[in-house]
């Protein structure tokens, strides 16, 4: 319709009780004029057109006809697919459950001994015989050293405790230092693109993959047979352990190097062994540097743990008091242990950032 | 320019050279200090007991009586174990994943408060868990069962609050757009983006916790590291070598699986 222009039709919806639904127009002709009657023909044509287009596609258009069968089918398949694969997870959950003994009855039955926990944690004896009497509000909890089960108390022999975690951190670092030094060595001979000779290649892969696949702590349990009560069998079990995550990291990243620079030491007349140390390694620092702090983290983790075996650490006093139930230093140990490795993520997290920044 | 010249260009300043050597020969004093502290010497009189231990462990002569049935039994166990108790962590994940998440719930507080919690759950390790559990449930799977669970709702909790910080706001706001609910601006905007990440996350979950979980039995949480500790403690070395290569086996086993799996459910996406 053309805007502005008031037609017959709009003085018949603004007035329609007037007299003369189709008013004169300036030429005295009278009803819809030729140009209104145009517009609405041939919309309405058009809307027609639209529906009855629409009607014929759905009915008998054979493209259409087929994309709504392939899409119905496909959206049968997917679910009768996912209703399967939550019928076998319901399935195999219950399998599970009575291979295990895994029942909410059980679980129930543990849950007093845990508020049991919490009970001796926050309460004292007066004396030897009398009955223990519950202290836990906000003064008392953080009343300091000499207040009995407050948290300052439950550290009261922090001093082992700190001897223990720098021995747990050190054993770390020295397993780390040795497994990165085995692992590096092993990353050469262990890249397919590095080393011509197929029957090297595969050994040294065979041997990482056995590093790394025998769980640490098993490890442990056995190294400490031959050599004995102590940390020197931890760190054994996760220097072996690192050596064969390492290698085939560092296998990974040997294998991406630029191959040029090793051209060009070779075409100088290097040998196999310069030709590592000046064509790959200096590419390689940085990626290596970051995933053996990477590993140290890791391996502070499991060295706080590797002591359950009798392999050292604070993971042995852990085990010692969880034995004799002395809760309050259970609970000192336990915040300990999330201390420190909370402090040497975030360590290791920024000297890596840094580590990278300046190397790259 | 002549070959002095470069040389002299490369030298580093006299001052920085001196730092990196120090730096280097503290390190290496270190080291060896460590190597003292530790016993280090014990290796050498270990060495030949380590390798009687290992000719006993290549010994399989005995094969035929060993205790088949036990050890496969414990082997199911402990894979049982790790699929529940990875199962009941991502029912209970997702919900604290919504809960942790900026875009969902933006209280700062709140969000802090989430992920300190989850925080606690990661930091202690799966093996110190189950030896609380072992004290709270008893011996047996239940408290491993337990300890997968709250070590790993730790763990997926955390990756599925930054998987859904991390969608198009773009589909949610479609949703929105229709005058859908909340549940629903969730069940259509949101859950689709993340469940590729979730059903990968659970798949490694499972196989990383099936590695794990052969461990939680020394401390008598069930499955096969209980029976592998037994043998250790008689030392029947012949029976723990056994034992590894059924866990290895087994383990690989479960890795071509969920491998598969991956592939079948999620594409060749990630």
């Amino acid at each position: 319709m053309v805007p502005g222009v008031k037609t017959g039709l709009d003085q018949a919806r603004d007035y329609p009780n007037h007299k003369f639904r189709y008013p004169t127009y300036k030429d005295g002709g009278r009803g819809l004029r030729h140009h209104e009657v145009g517009w609405r023909v041939i919309l309405l044509i058009g809307r027609y057109d639209t529906l009855a287009g629409a009607c014929r596609m759905t009915t008998t258009d054979p493209a259409w006809q087929s994309f709504e069968q392939r899409f119905g089918a496909a959206r049968r398949a997917r679910r009768t697919e996912s209703t399967l694969i939550l019928v076998i997870l319901v399935l195999l959950f219950m399998v599970s459950a009575i291979w295990t003994d895994f029942s909410p009855e059980k679980i129930l039955a543990g849950l007093p001994r845990i508020g049991e926990y919490f009970g001796k944690l926050f309460s004292i004896q007066p004396s030897q015989s009398a009955p223990p009497v519950a202290v836990l509000s906000w003064p008392h909890l953080f009343g300091g050293v000499k207040e009995p089960q407050s948290v300052a108390y439950w550290f009261y022999r922090i001093n082992v405790y700190a001897t223990l975690l720098w021995q747990t951190i050190q054993m770390a670092l020295l397993a780390t230092v040795l497994g990165y030094c085995a692992a590096f060595a092993l990353s050469f001979p262990a890249a397919r693109t590095l080393t011509a000779n197929r029957a090297v290649v595969f050994v040294s892969r065979r041997s990482l993959e056995f590093m790394r696949t025998i769980p640490q702590v098993v490890l442990a349990f056995i190294f400490v047979w031959p050599f004995g009560i102590g940390p020197l069998a931890g760190i054994l079990a996760i220097a072996i352990h690192t050596t064969g995550a390492l290698g085939k990291l560092f296998s990974e990243l040997n294998e991406n190097a630029d191959l040029r620079p090793v051209e060009g030491v070779r075409a100088a007349g290097g040998s196999w062994l310069a030709q590592m140390r000046y064509g790959v390694v200096p590419q390689m620092l940085p990626g290596f540097l970051s995933y053996g702090l990477l590993r140290f983290e890791i391996n502070v983790r499991s060295s706080t743990i590797i002591g359950f075996v009798g392999a050292g650490g604070i993971g042995q006093e852990l085990k010692r008091v969880i034995g004799f139930n002395i809760y309050e230093e259970i609970s000192a140990i336990c915040i300990l242990i999330l201390l420190i490795v909370v402090a040497i993520d975030l360590l290791s997290e920024r000297v890596r950032h840094r580590l990278i920044g300046a190397l790259v | 320019m002549s070959t002095a010249d470069t040389h002299l260009l490369s030298r580093k300043p006299p001052a920085r050279r001196a730092m990196q050597w120090t730096f280097g020969l503290g390190a290496f004093a270190y080291f060896v200090y460590l190597l003292w502290l530790f016993d280090f010497e014990r290796i050498f009189t270990g060495l030949p007991k380590l390798w009687v231990i290992v000719r006993l462990m290549i010994d399989w002569s005995l094969f035929a009586e060993w205790d088949h049935a036990e050890l496969l039994r414990s082997m199911v166990e402990t894979v049982a174990m790790a699929f529940l108790g990875t199962f009941l962590a991502v029912i209970m994940a997702l919900p604290l994943g919504f809960l942790g998440a900026r875009n969902i719930i933006p209280s700062a507080v709140f969000r802090f408060l989430t992920r300190r919690i989850f925080d606690g759950c990661r930091g202690l390790d799966q093996f110190i868990w189950a030896l609380v559990f072992v004290r709270a449930v008893g011996l047996g799977p239940i408290a491993g069962i337990l300890a997968i669970m709250v070590a790993e709702t730790g763990i997926l909790s955390k990756l599925f609050a930054e998987a859904i910080e991390n969608i198009d706001t773009k589909q949610v706001d479609g949703v929105r757009s229709t005058g859908a609910s909340r549940v629903a601006e969730l069940r259509y905007g949101v859950l689709p983006q993340i469940l590729p990440v979730l059903i990968s996350q659970a798949l490694y979950s499972v196989e990383s916790n099936s590695r794990e979980a052969t461990i939680l039995g020394l401390v008598g949480a069930g499955g096969i590291g209980l029976r592998l500790s037994e043998r250790i403690q008689i030392n029947a070395w012949d029976q723990v070598a056994y034992v590894i290569v059924l866990v290895l086996i087994t383990v690989a086993l479960i890795d071509s699986i969920s491998r598969w799996l991956r592939l079948r459910l999620i594409g060749k996406q990630s």
